[in-house]
């Protein structure tokens, strides 16, 4: 049993005892605990269940490497799945459930796949759910996902917020060890900007477990004394639990922070370092030995820990096995602590450090060149059976104990060099690999922008780690390093161990965990590597090694090593798998930060968007802006309320906010010059107070924007887009100008927002506008297609007299701030006319009654004016503009290309929207041949009948010819091919 | 006590064009407004009276509203016959103002520029982005001002008072 000792705990309040429930079992622990040194006080050591076996599965290591110990935290909708438990700070009424277990983590019937363990070896999936097909999806991917998944997913709204941080700093240092403190120590020197970030909640890593002598004074004084000193300069600033993510292009560096009390609950910071120390650590390396995985087998390092910073031991009787000596030190703090090392198994012939000297002369028995055949017990450990290190595993004895500590030796964390692109080279001698100081990450101007310190850069003792600390510190500020005197024992050398025994057969083998957590063993990545899977990354992927939520922190050095081995080609040669951040996972609400509910995406709104609203708006999303779809009066059908509008239209005076069409002001002595190159028409000759519908092509030729261009005088135009082309034709010509035409004199401004656009059609528009006054607005002072600015009834307003629905039509623009004022002014006015106000809907049924077309309806980036039989808006006689060299190419000048017409349904249908022409045959693939499709489809209240709008392969010379338009799930339906004109084609009441 | 952030009076404001290196364009901005002329990334005066460095050719100057009209005609007619683009944009964008001790950090929450005192300090004027808005910034009064097209005003409010009721982060 693990449990709490009566002293000890250096992290711990003892006076300050807190309750918290683990599987509905109440528990207490202190303050100062996480979630994992709580549990195992209580001795709770079995905590979860394997991923594929179920295998019973303890605490095997103390911080973010964890494998096993993940939970699922919280309660209603505050639940978190995949929770570390070793990293969870505890917290008074605390609640966490085990996962992966079915239906409870003691009794659990998925073990059964354990006893079928032999079959169910790398790649089963693959291989055994291949037939027949059908059943993947319905019968086996289910079950597999049931019996598989990690957690519970939070059924309700998160109700916490999150946010994000900016900032910018000379120097970022990741990890706050000795390294890190050195290094930031060195960096602050300088007076540069310097943050110092660490994920846990203390200062000064792993030397304040094992407290070395650094500056003639024990670890944890140095740095409780370089904390106070930092935090005294004004250029520094330090963070605790706050981890550095993940590095990216030019410095760019993400770290989640996590918060205590009122306020958000994480904190993404994005930041931008001129340099960043990677100075965050190594972790230590399980041993692959059979029963490893056997709750009670920890890490050597996480059991000191768990000694040391919280006061529990987790065995009584604790056998350490290890291939260097710093696991010694773990045997020497249990044996100080009072309990039991009956054996020190050293796989090295010849163990012979300071810390080994020791621990021989406090009689503690060292077994050396051994190995543990296998460990006894199932879901606790009750004893090892020792072996010769380099036979096949024949026990020479059996040692009873309730805990293994484990060292396979140290990996250097080398996420945060690797992430940005930076090189490892493999050391034989440490066999670690470490950051090639020749392939750094660099920055835009090729200079490094990680700097690895410590044991990162595969240090190990202290006065080196602090030693590359401070010069990397100091080499980040071009400053010369500060000395600082370090002593810890001397160590022996180190013996790379990486399956034990050496000669271990299948049988033992299938009991060697490499991954915990996705159950891969050293026989899987054996037979990964038989069944012809070379490159690490292919392995990683057949045998899921290192694809857990811990990212192989723990299990891709030995996994490559054992590939390596099986495939016979050296480590370096194997390589790594990539490490990709963030370094451990980030929350979803993090990544999104303020970003939720109403603040998720800006809505644009029109000066006239509250009046809208009132009156009953339903909504249609236009880039990022709302317009009306329709205005739906209480117990009214929205196509009830779009037929009502597009009548009133027709029928009387309706009224639409057409602010969100997009308004580009062109000036300058090159501006008529620089607008035919945009537009395929001439805008050059257009008359001061006239308005001209261009064209603009993108420069392969498709049409890419449609609108009025109204010339306001000699040297000044300005041009109307769609809504969503607003921002894009700006940047378009803007694009243009500085690029390719820099010595054109033209100025555009995007003048969108300016003003407020209202459009008053239908047959009494100039009814209701004369009875605002002010402004001449006879047929005769402003004909159709001119424009002329003026006071509307006391409104600075400039009135278009345009139609986009075939009806005498005026659009009106004013400055927004008068924009719901004119509005209203126009209801008032239009009242005896019953002035309707229309949204988008019917805005659309009315041009294509009038066969105009609309810019993302008719088009879809593969289409040509000349498709659309605008041919007539495309200058001849220009010599160049954007799109005109493309239009001329054969496969867009010729013939069989989808044109424009009508389709009228012989049953008077709507037809589906995006419906296919049929033609005859089916193409390669078995198919249905398509000869044509549907743009726009309509049921128009003016007809009475579906119309509809289609690009149809010779369409225009196909004038009454039917054609069958595809109809999803029934027959295809018959329409005619017309005239896509419906409405008054002479243009009668347009120019009225 | 976390900052307040409220919607300002409406502004007057005149975008211009044109050559920053031309004596005739200095000297109407300056006669204007009367300040000294913007050098890149900077406003001079203040959103009463003032102009903001916009982009290497162009200026977003502020006046009282009553006065915007007028001034148009004037800078139309100092820059006669010079290639230049005057356009009121008064009603175009909106000024939010953020009063309190930590307008800095509710700005950094929301922009990626560098808001370290060192470098935005009085006087400096910042077109960014705040969380999914365009907006340009200053400090002004006890705090700072933003502007961003008039459409997001309710969203910048509200994104606003959220980074600032979320409270200090303590780093500047």
């Amino acid at each position: 049993m693990s449990t709490r000792l009566h002293r000890g705990g250096r992290l711990i309040d003892r006076s300050r005892p807190l309750r918290f429930s683990f599987d509905g079992h109440p528990y207490q622990g202190y303050e100062g605990d996480t979630l994992a040194s709580a549990l195992l006080a209580n001795g709770q050591m079995l905590v979860g269940r394997s991923f594929k076996y179920h295998r019973p599965r303890g605490f095997v290591a103390s911080g973010h490497e964890e494998p096993n110990g993940l939970v699922n935290l919280g309660a209603g909708d505050r639940v978190e799945p995949n929770h570390r438990a070793t990293v969870t700070p505890l917290k008074d009424g605390m609640t966490a459930l085990s996962q992966n277990r079915f239906p409870s983590l003691d009794i659990d019937v998925g073990v059964l796949n354990d006893a079928l363990g032999r079959f169910l070896p790398a790649g089963f999936y693959y291989k055994t759910f291949m037939w027949p097909r059908a059943f993947w999806k319905h019968v086996y991917e289910p079950v597999i996902r049931k019996s598989a998944g990690l957690g519970r997913v939070p059924q309700g709204r998160d109700p916490d917020t999150y946010e994000h941080f900016n900032v910018h700093v000379d120097v970022l240092i990741a990890g706050g060890g000795v390294a890190g403190l050195s290094a930031a120590w060195a960096a602050a020197q300088s007076g540069q900007r310097v943050l110092l970030m660490e994920q846990s909640p203390c200062w000064g890593g792993r030397a304040v477990i094992d407290e070395p002598e650094i500056d003639g004074t024990p670890a944890s004084h140095w740095v409780d004394r370089t904390v106070r000193a930092l935090r005294s300069m004004p250029n520094v600033r330090l963070r605790l639990n706050a981890q550095v993510s993940g590095v990216f292009d030019h410095g760019y560096v993400l770290a989640a922070e996590q918060l205590e009390g009122a306020g958000p609950r994480q904190r993404l910071w994005r930041i931008r370092a001129g340099k960043v120390i990677a100075a965050n650590g190594a972790i230590e390396r399980p041993l692959a030995f059979a029963g490893n995985d056997v709750p009670g087998v920890m890490l050597a390092s996480a059991m000191r820990d768990y000694l040391v910073n919280w006061g529990v031991s987790i065995g009584d009787r604790v056998v350490v096995v290890t291939n260097n000596d710093d696991a010694y030190r773990t045997a020497l703090a249990i044996h100080r602590a009072g309990l039991i090392v009956p054996a020190i198994v050293d796989a090295r012939p010849r163990p012979d450090g300071e810390l080994v000297r020791q621990a021989r002369d406090l009689g503690i028995r060292i077994e050396a060149g051994r190995g543990i055949a296998k460990v006894t017990g199932r879901r606790r450990v009750s004893g090892v059976k020792l072996c010769a290190l380099s036979g096949e595993g024949s026990p020479i004895e059996e040692i009873f104990c309730d805990a293994v500590a484990m060292s396979g030796g140290w990996t250097p964390s080398v996420h945060l060099w690797s992430h940005c692109g930076g090189g490892l080279s493999w050391d034989d001698d440490r066999a670690m690999f470490l950051p090639d100081p020749k392939r750094p990450p660099r920055n835009h101007n090729g200079s490094p922008i990680v700097l690895p310190a410590g044991s990162v850069v595969g240090e190990l003792r202290t006065a080196a780690v602090i030693g590359s600390g401070a010069r990397a510190g100091a080499a980040a500020v071009g400053a010369d390093a500060p000395e600082i005197l370090a002593h810890d024992a001397e160590e022996g050398p180190f013996l790379p161990v990486w399956i034990m025994p050496q000669g271990a057969k299948t049988a033992l083998k299938r009991k060697m965990w490499l991954d915990f957590q996705n159950d891969v063993k050293v026989s899987d990545v054996e037979l990964a590597a038989r069944e012809g899977f070379q490159s690490v990354e292919h392995a990683k992927r057949y045998t899921t090694l290192g694809m857990a939520t811990d990212q192989g922190k723990l299990s891709n050095i030995n996994g490559l090593a054992v590939l390596s081995n099986a495939l016979h080609v050296p480590i370096p040669q194997v390589g790594t798998t990539t490490f990709r951040p963030p370094y451990t996972p980030l929350t979803l609400g993090t990544i999104g930060g303020v970003a939720k509910e109403h603040l998720f995406q800006p809505v644009r709104r029109t000066a006239i968007h509250e009046w809208h609203q009132r009156h009953g708006a339903t909504w249609e999303p236009v880039g990022l802006w709302r317009r009306p779809f329709a205005y739906i009066r209480p117990g009214e059908h929205v196509h009830a309320a779009m037929n009502r509008e597009v009548l009133a239209v027709r029928n009387g005076v309706g009224l639409l906010d057409a602010s969100t069409l997009g308004k580009i002001v062109v000036k300058g002595p090159d501006a008529g010059r620089f607008l035919d190159m945009m537009y395929t028409n001439v805008m050059s000759s257009l008359p001061v107070g006239k308005c001209r519908y261009g064209l603009m092509c993108t420069e392969n030729g498709f049409l890419s924007d449609d609108g009025v261009v109204i010339r306001l005088s000699e040297d000044s135009w300005l041009c109307h887009t769609t809504t969503g082309g607003a921002d894009r034709i700006h940047a378009h010509m803007e694009d243009w100008l500085q690029t390719e035409w820099h010595d054109w004199k033209v100025y555009v401004a995007n003048l969108t927002e300016q003003w407020a656009q209202i459009a008053v059609a239908g047959p009494r528009a100039r009814d209701v506008l004369s009875k605002l006054g002010g402004m001449d607005l006879s047929r005769e002072a402003l004909p159709f297609m001119a424009f002329a600015e003026g006071k509307l009834g006391g409104f600075d307003a400039r009135v278009h007299r345009i139609s986009f629905s075939g009806e005498l039509s005026f659009e009106v623009a004013v400055p927004a701030n008068q924009g719901l004022a004119l509005w209203e002014a126009l209801m008032q006015a239009g009242t005896e006319w019953g002035i309707t106000p229309y949204g988008t809907e019917a805005m659309h049924v009315l041009r294509a009654e009038k066969g105009y077309i609309m810019i993302g309806e008719e088009t879809d980036g593969t289409v040509i004016p000349q498709d659309l039989n605008l041919g007539w808006a495309v200058s001849k006689k220009k010599p160049d503009f954007l799109g005109k060299r493309a239009q001329e190419r054969s496969h867009m000048a010729g013939g069989h290309r989808w044109k424009l017409v009508g389709l009228e349904p012989l049953n008077r249908s709507v037809l589906p929207e995006g419906a296919y022409v049929l033609g005859h045959g089916e193409n390669a693939n078995g198919q249905r041949n398509a000869e044509g499709r549907v743009t726009s489809t309509y049921f128009s209240a003016t007809l009475d009948r579906g119309i509809a709008m289609a690009l149809i392969e010779n369409g225009p010379e196909r004038m009454g010819q039917v054609v069958q338009v595809s109809n999803k799930g029934g027959q295809p339906i018959e329409a005619r091919i017309v005239d896509p004109v419906l409405y008054d084609k002479a243009g009668d009441k347009l120019n009225g | 006590m976390a900052d307040a952030v409220t919607l300002a009076e409406p502004l007057g404001m005149i975008g211009l064009r044109g050559d920053h290196g031309d004596e005739r364009v200095r000297a109407a901005v300056v006669g204007l407004t009367g300040t000294a002329f913007p050098e890149r990334l900077r406003i001079e005066g203040t959103s009463q009276r003032g102009v903001a460095w916009m982009s290497p050719d162009e200026l977003l100057i502020f006046v009282p509203r009553s006065e915007v009209a007028l001034a148009v005609d004037r800078l139309a007619t100092d820059l006669a016959g010079l290639h230049h683009l005057v356009t009121d944009v008064s009603d175009m964008r909106v000024c939010v103002r953020i009063e309190g001790p930590d307008a800095r950090e509710v700005l950094a929450k929301l922009s990626p520029a560098d808001l370290h005192p060192d470098v935005f300090g009085p006087g400096l004027f910042r077109r960014s982005r705040l969380g999914q808005l365009a907006a340009a910034f200053w400090l002004e009064g006890e705090g700072a001002r933003v502007i961003c097209f008039r459409s997001v005003a309710d969203y910048a409010v509200a994104l606003l008072r959220q980074s600032a009721a979320d409270g200090a982060v303590g780093h500047f």
